[in-house]
Formats: C-alpha cells, sequence, structure tokens
C-alpha cells in the first residue's frame, strides 16, 4: 500500500484528478469515520419530522424532568419536553447555521481576496488592511456587540458569525492567487487574450479550492459551537427553540442532578463539530501534498 | 531588525485606527438614543436636547467621529450608562480579573498541551498517542460552558473539593490592591489566606477555559515535533551516535518549537473570546461579564469601550509575537 501511494505520487496520475482525490481520501479512515458522522446528522436533521416521536415544543408537564425511559429514549425537560425530539430540531438548526455562516464567509471573502490579490497594489494593500481589522476582535465579543447592536435572534448571530468569519478565507484566497498568477498556465492564458473575468473563472478560482475547502470544512465545526455559546449567553436563538445551545442553557441548574438535559444536547454538539474538524483534517492531509507523508 | 518593528507598529496603529471606526459604527446602528439613555426615564425633553447639544450628538457622524476620537486619546471612554462610572474606571476594575483568568488558563494549557503533544509524537501511533490524540479532538470539539458546568457540578456542588463562583470567599477581603491580579498581589503582600483562596477559585474556570487552547496546542507541539522527527538532519544526528535525548532535546525541539510559539501567542489572544463564556459561568467579574453585561442592557458607551480595548489586546500581542519570531528566527525578517 505505502509503495503504491508513493508509486502514484512520483509517476503522473493515469486517472483524472477527481477519482484519485476520492481514492486518497477513502484511505483517511479516521475522516471517513468523521464523514459518516456528519452524513448521520445530516439524515437525522432532514427526517426530524417523521423521526421525532413528540412535537419539539409540546409541553406535558406530568413527564418533567424524567429520566431517559421507553416513553422519552433522552429524558424530558422542565417542561416535560421530548429531548430527542427537541435535539432531532436542533440538528438541523445547527447544520443550516453552520452551512449558511460558512457559505456567506466563504463566498464574501473569496471574493474580497481574489480581487485584492488579482488587482494587486492599493487595492491589495487596503483590503487586506480591512481584513487586519476584523481579525483583531476577539470573535465572540465582535459577534455580541452585533448580536446586541440588531437584536438577539438566530439571524442576527448569524451575521454576526459570518462577519467574524469572512477575513480568514479572504486572506487565504490572496495567497492562492498571488501564487497561481505567476504560474505558466496564467500567463499563457494572458498571452492568447484571455479576459480577466475569464481568468479568474476559468483558472484560479477552481485550482484555489483546495484549501478554502479545508478551511469551510473546520468552519462548520467553529461555526456551531460559536452560535451554540452565542445562544447559551442569550444572544443568538432564543427560547423556546430547539437549539443545542439553549438546551445547555436551560437545563445548566439540573446539572447535577438531571444530567439528561444538557449532556445529550452538548454530545450532540461535540459529534457533530468532532466530525467537521475529521473531515477537515483528511482533507487536508490528502489535498496538501506538503503534508502528505 | 527595526525596520520590520517600524513597520509592523504601523500596521498595529492602522489596525487600532480601523477598530475605532467599527466600534463607532456599531453604536450608530444601535436602535437606542444614547442621548435619553444616559439621563434616565424620568428626564425631560429639553434636558434630552440640551445633553445632546453638550455632547456634540447633534453633529454629523464624521464630527462625532472626531471628538470620539479625540476623548479616546485622552483616555475618555465616556461614562457608562449602567454603572454611571466612567467606562475607563469600570475597565481598570474588571481588566486585572479576565488576565489573572487568561494567564491560568494558559499555565494550564502549556503545562497540558506541551508535554502531552511531545510525548504524543514520541510514542506515535501507541495507545497513549491515541488517548491524546483523542483529547485533543474531544476538547476542540466539547462547548466549553458544558465542560464549565459539568466542572462546577461535579468539584463545587458534589464533591466540595474546589469553591464556586467569584474570585474570592465573600468572607475574605480582596489583598491589597497592587496589579488587580489577585494571586500576586496577596503573593507580594504575604496574604496567605487570600492565596490560598484566590488560587482555589482560579482552578475550575482556568481548566474550563484552557481546555479548547489545550488541545489545540497539543495537535500543533504533536504535528509539530512528528515533522522535526522525518527530517534528514534528525536520522544523521542518531547516525552519528548522539544519546536519543541530545537528538530529541537539541534537534528535534528546537526546531519545532518556532510554529509551537507562534501557537501559543495567538491562543493567548484568542483566550479573550472565550473568556466571555467563562465568565459568565463562573461569574468572574472581567471584562467578557462586563461585555455580556453591558451588551444586555445596551450599555453602549460600555460595549465601545470593551470592544476596543479587546480588539486592541490581540493585534498587540500578535505584533509582540511577531517581533518575538523575528528575534529567534531571522528568516521572517525577510518576508
Amino acid at each position: 500500500m505505502q509503495a503504491s501511494a508513493s508509486a502514484a505520487s512520483l509517476t503522473p496520475p493515469a486517472k483524472s484528478p477527481r477519482s484519485l482525490f476520492f481514492r486518497r481520501f477513502g484511505k483517511e479512515k479516521i475522516a471517513i469515520f468523521g464523514l459518516t458522522i456528519i452524513i448521520l446528522f445530516s439524515l437525522l436533521a432532514l427526517l426530524a419530522p417523521v423521526l421525532a416521536p413528540y412535537d419539539p415544543l409540546y409541553q406535558n408537564i406530568s413527564d418533567s424532568l424524567s429520566p431517559p425511559s421507553a416513553a422519552h429514549w433522552l429524558g424530558a425537560d422542565k417542561l416535560g419536553r421530548d429531548i430527542l425530539s427537541r435535539l432531532l430540531y436542533g440538528a438541523r438548526i445547527s447544520l443550516a447555521t453552520g452551512l449558511s455562516v460558512v457559505a456567506l464567509a466563504s463566498v464574501t471573502g473569496t471574493l474580497v481576496g481574489a480581487f485584492a490579490g488579482y488587482a494587486g497594489k492599493w487595492w491589495d494593500e487596503g483590503l487586506m488592511r480591512i481584513t487586519d481589522i476584523f481579525f483583531a476582535f476577539p470573535s465572540l465579543i465582535l459577534a455580541m456587540a452585533i448580536a446586541g447592536a440588531l437584536g438577539p435572534s438566530l439571524r442576527n448571530a448569524l451575521i454576526a458569525v459570518a462577519v467574524v468569519t469572512w477575513p480568514i478565507y479572504a486572506r487565504l484566497a490572496r495567497g492562492q492567487v498571488l501564487v497561481l498568477r505567476r504560474r505558466d498556465f496564467v500567463e499563457a492564458a494572458h498571452a492568447v487574450g484571455a479576459g480577466h473575468g475569464l481568468i479568474l473563472r476559468r483558472h484560479l478560482f477552481p485550482n484555489m479550492l483546495s484549501p478554502l475547502l479545508v478551511q469551510a470544512s473546520f468552519d462548520m465545526g467553529t461555526t456551531i459551537l460559536s452560535v451554540a455559546g452565542l445562544s447559551f449567553i442569550g444572544f443568538g436563538a432564543q427560547p423556546p427553540t430547539p437549539e443545542w445551545g439553549v438546551m445547555i442553557s436551560e437545563g445548566r441548574n439540573y446539572i447535577t442532578t438531571h444530567w439528561w438535559l444538557t449532556f445529550f444536547p452538548a454530545i450532540a454538539t461535540l459529534l457533530s463539530v468532532a466530525g467537521f474538524n475529521l473531515v477537515g483534517d483528511g482533507l487536508r492531509d490528502v489535498l496538501d501534498p506538503r503534508l502528505r507523508r | 531588525m527595526t525596520r520590520f518593528i517600524i513597520r509592523r507598529l504601523g500596521g498595529l496603529i492602522f489596525v487600532l485606527f480601523g477598530v475605532s471606526i467599527l466600534t463607532f459604527f456599531l453604536a450608530q446602528v444601535v436602535p437606542v438614543d444614547p442621548a435619553a439613555s444616559a439621563l434616565g426615564s424620568n428626564a425631560r425633553e429639553e434636558q434630552i436636547e440640551a445633553y445632546r447639544r453638550k455632547m456634540g450628538l447633534d453633529q454629523p457622524a464624521v464630527v462625532q467621529y472626531a471628538n470620539y476620537i479625540s476623548r479616546l486619546v485622552r483616555g475618555d471612554f465616556g461614562v457608562s450608562i449602567r454603572t454611571r462610572r466612567p467606562v475607563i474606571d469600570d475597565l481598570r476594575d474588571f481588566l486585572p480579573a479576565t488576565i489573572e483568568l487568561t494567564l491560568a488558563a494558559m499555565l494550564v494549557t502549556v503545562t497540558l498541551g506541551l508535554p502531552l503533544g511531545i510525548l504524543a509524537a514520541l510514542r506515535r501511533n501507541t495507545w497513549l498517542d491515541g488517548a491524546a490524540r483523542l483529547l485533543a479532538l474531544a476538547g476542540g470539539a466539547m462547548p466549553i460552558f458544558y465542560i464549565g458546568l459539568v466542572l462546577l457540578g461535579i468539584f463545587y456542588r458534589q464533591l466540595q473539593w474546589l469553591p464556586g463562583p467569584g474570585r474570592l470567599d465573600s468572607t475574605l477581603q480582596p489583598p491589597a490592591h497592587i496589579s488587580g491580579l489577585y494571586v500576586l498581589d496577596s503573593l507580594l503582600t504575604g496574604n496567605w489566606n487570600a492565596l490560598r483562596n484566590a488560587a482555589a477559585h482560579l482552578v475550575l474556570p482556568a481548566v474550563t477555559l484552557g481546555a479548547y487552547s489545550t488541545a489545540v496546542l497539543l495537535r500543533m507541539t504533536r504535528a509539530s515535533m512528528l515533522e522535526m522527527l522525518g527530517q534528514d538532519y534528525v536520522r544523521t544526528a542518531r547516525a552519528k551516535g548522539l544519546a536519543e535525548s541530545a537528538v530529541i532535546g537539541l534537534h528535534v525541539f528546537k526546531n519545532a518549537l518556532p510554529p509551537i510559539l507562534t501557537i501559543v501567542g495567538i491562543l493567548f489572544g484568542s483566550l479573550l473570546s472565550g473568556a466571555v463564556l467563562t465568565e459568565t459561568i463562573f461569574n468572574w467579574p472581567g471584562i467578557g461579564r462586563y461585555a455580556t453585561t453591558s451588551v444586555t442592557t445596551l450599555d453602549y458607551p460600555a460595549v465601545m469601550g470593551v470592544t476596543l480595548v479587546a480588539a486592541v489586546i490581540y493585534p498587540i500581542m500578535n505584533t509582540l509575537v511577531d517581533i518575538g519570531y523575528s528575534v529567534i528566527d531571522p528568516r521572517v525578517r525577510a518576508e
């Protein structure tokens, strides 16, 4: 196995880069494990309305704080709401917030960074100094100030987290463009008269995807944690939304007496974040040849 | 060398300038009339109008920003609506608590993350390596507010081994104010009771805050050590018969150190973000909790002050790390 891997990197790939990527990624056992977690969570989130035994907001005071049982697999909270159902609907919120923040931040950041790197000179200097400013803020404090200014809600928490996330993409994209624009195939495209738009679209963007993809995977995890944190202190999703951070916050006074209120949402967060981090590790190992061992 | 430092400091000033624009902009967006909230709910319309004129709040935004900057330069951060005190005084009270907590968390990070990362690399693919990597994975993915709640639940409420929220038992007087760091101040004044108590109060919040950065440092140390272990000069050192301890200490660790130091610097700056959550859980009177209460009560002079201070710490740390780095590693200066 070792021999075939090194042979593959020495001889030009016989197969398409895509199939080569899947073959390499398939060998990253831990990353596959992470991917399995993500797929599982996505399925649970998608099928939440079908799978959830109860309405996530349905209160049944006689079940208040009941431990895990046949009726409530993961127990019930103070208001007698089914924790499993809330967890399943919470998965929708967490995955959707992660996706929208990463989409918003990566598109904005990549456009800004690619433009800065491509335009060069004052544009580059100016735009990169602006990203420095956003980098300076401790993310949670800026996110809090934004969420406070716009009013606490899940949507505003998303905007806040996106505002502190985009600069990293700008830096990555700029760095990639700076390297790529000196490469022969870009110079050649220039020489045959390709326009700026075409060069960016056809030659630069596809080639700078790898590091952005790795970053996006890590940011899915970071975003889920940040939004849960913001919700926990009251600046994100509001009760009774079945968001994982809200659930932990609601159960905080029962942590030693009724552990299931907080334990399951915490484990759900842990697993989903770990899943994205493992996939990020795997992608980086596969896509960044310098780190491949 | 000097040119490098000057360039970095120039960049720093620009960032601080931008940060002040951003905080100013944030305060403009808030759906709160600063004059009305500063005077309280009993103020009459003409009083509010007079205050607005006095503070220049009737001027265009650009003029207001210029006034804001000129006040900032003189150390005037405005007056908190909630505490009715100058924001700068509030910050002076709250900042040392955060610094103490951050330093303690950094101590946890370095004493746990560094040795575990080195051990994991040296014992690669053993159970020890597996355990360390699992710890790093969990530490990086667990919500830190849950860690804090669990630690409080177990060690304070159940076992009662450690004290609960706050910096000091309410029966104790804080040590004489020198630095504002209770542990240091009680040490300097020989106040052993306060020292024991303050240190005990620090343990749980420091572990909570340090959990994430410990995970990151462990991973980075392991990766950096592994990369160096695979280098040719390490094989050469072994081949020429150098003792293994010398190979690891002189060749591997020394070369693995620069990226580790960078991460330590970055983590130090980023601990502030985590401090918001940790301070909320442990009722720790630092600037994280000050920020939370200020945002909740829409106390925008306080929010602007605290965001500004928080945003200043990170680039200053970064600049210091960069300068320190350029001293250790001359290659950096050329970039």
